[in-house]
């Protein structure tokens, strides 16, 4: 494989880019595999990486039914951040945040990690004491959490709304300074492109149609493009989780919901940070072409449209304008929707299931792009394995049966409660 | 914007309601030995698949009625609206 470097990037420049390397290749599918991970999103690619580069198994086939990186790893607002108060959440999301730093020197691949910092604003005493425990909590788990009084976010932005007769006036906020963004294509290309130079073959345009199971083992899955064997399978298709359960005959604690996103028209910079509204569910940052990045409630019913309705965002862009009152100026640029698996505690599953060989890896909710990494570390860890690791041991499938729910912020699918 | 129609009320914007979620579990039934797994079913394992699908609505800001509604999931056709006690016809 080339590695990207300024002296290739000059080499190369010499003869008009022309001769860079595919940075992945388009194999035909071999009749067999040792393991088969459907979904070439994000975490697909990452546990396709890792089962290569920590566990050395490289007779690995990604399948995926359109382009990789063309779903959620896509369609998100790039946020990456650990702010978590349960241990399970906590450890998992910070160990991500090792992998975050560290991923464009590990994969050879720029990834523009931008450690801003996140600011969710508090609007009442009550909720300024329930940061103060969750940054306690943060800090305890080894995680960077700062409590800012109403100056001091005044301080760090200016431009949000800090007069005193609005309904939510701004009390403070925690931060987590070490949190930030990265460029969502460049995970999943980078990741491909090294999982693609250790031998895994990414197959695109190729839809899983029915699986392989007996005797409680699964044998390999059918797909579009023929079928292929496997000893291992690993699911990671998101929203696409409750279609390929029922082709397994299984029913799991998942709805499939639509969520927005948008980014308005490109402006000089203005927020250099991630910032949350704490009296809604609404988020912002600014990319680095100037957009403003925004987001927030799911539509609120089942639906596969990766289409969004206007009354939700109608909804979420009144609460950034509460926030900020200059975004009522600004024009929107695009927006879109994608499809989520949200899981009824709000908290992701990365587990075996009672099929012998098949892994499941879903329930992402909002914070599947942040999680891209440790979730791929850690599956790929639970399938070559065959055994959790402790890192995701929380998010096991059984807890809804035990009662052992990880409820950090107590709403799943449900998305009224809030 | 959905437009549901209230068998009570008649065609409403999707603002007026608020959604319940899948309308096909059952609760188990009252009195009788119920198995953590079909606990499971009810309270937390759905289907929510694409196409069709039956799901509760409530007109929180008309009558206040619970409703069943039988929308596409991709695309958001209402096939059928029926007030909460009536039947699902298979």
């Amino acid at each position: 494989m080339q590695k990207y470097s300024v002296f290739n990037l000059i080499k190369n420049a010499l003869s008009n880019h022309e001769n860079w390397d595919l940075a992945w290749k388009d194999p035909t599918p071999k009749k067999e595999y040792d393991v088969v991970i459907i979904g070439g999103g994000g975490h697909g690619l990452a546990t396709a990486y890792y089962l290569a580069k920590e566990h050395n198994i490289t007779n690995v086939a990604i399948i995926e039914k359109g382009w990789i990186g063309g779903g959620n790893v896509g369609r998100n607002t790039t946020i990456i951040r650990s702010n978590y108060m349960h241990d399970d959440n906590a450890l998992f999301s910070e160990f991500g945040m090792d992998l975050w730093r560290k991923m464009s020197q590990d994969l050879n691949y720029n990834v523009m990690f931008s450690p801003r910092g996140i600011i969710n604003l508090a609007h009442s005493d009550a909720q300024m004491n329930v940061y103060a425990r969750r940054g306690n909590s943060m800090r305890l788990n080894g995680i960077d959490a700062v409590l800012l009084n109403r100056e001091q976010v005044k301080e760090i932005i200016p431009m949000a709304d800090f007069s005193e007769n609005v309904r939510f006036p701004i009390f403070g906020g925690l931060m987590q300074p070490s949190a930030g963004t990265a460029r969502h294509d460049a995970v999943a290309w980078g990741y491909a492109r090294q999982a693609d130079s250790m031998g895994v073959d990414i197959i695109q345009n190729c839809e899983v149609v029915g699986f392989d199971v007996s005797g409680g083992k699964i044998k390999g899955v059918r797909t579009s493009r023929g079928d292929i064997k496997a000893k291992k399978i690993g699911l990671c298709v998101a929203g696409s989780t409750n279609i390929l359960a029922e082709k397994l005959n299984m029913r799991l604690p998942i709805e499939t919901h639509l969520l927005q996103a948008c980014v308005s028209e490109p402006v000089k910079p203005v927020l250099d940070r991630v910032v949350t509204f704490g009296a809604g569910h609404f988020y912002i940052s600014q990319s680095d072409k100037g957009e403003m990045v925004m987001g927030g409630d799911l539509d609120g019913y089942n639906s596969y449209a990766q289409r969004g309705n206007l009354p939700t965002l109608q909804h979420v862009l009144t609460e950034g304008i509460a926030m900020m009152p200059f975004l009522s100026k600004l024009k929107m640029l695009r927006t879109w929707g994608g499809i989520m698996d949200m899981s009824m505690d709000g908290s992701p599953i990365i587990d075996k299931t009672h099929i012998e060989g098949l892994y499941l890896n879903c329930g992402w909710c909002y914070g599947g792009f942040k999680a891209t990494p440790a979730s791929g570390w850690t599956f790929a860890h639970t399938i070559a394995q065959d055994r959790v690791h402790e890192l995701n041991a929380g998010y096991n499938l059984n807890r809804f049966n035990t009662g052992h729910l990880l409820d950090e912020k107590g709403l799943g699918t449900k998305t009224w409660i809030s | 914007m959905l437009y549901i129609k209230c068998p009570h009320c008649g065609m409403r914007s999707q603002n007026e309601f608020s959604y319940g979620g899948d309308a096909t579990v059952k609760r188990p039934e009252l009195g009788k030995e119920v198995s953590d797994q079909e606990w499971d079913d009810f309270v937390y394992n759905r289907k929510s698949l694409r196409g069709k699908h039956w799901e509760l609505w409530q007109h929180l800001f008309g009558c206040r009625q619970w409703i069943k509604v039988e929308r596409d999931t991709a695309t958001h056709e209402i096939f059928k609206t029926l007030k909460a006690n009536q039947e699902i016809s298979k």
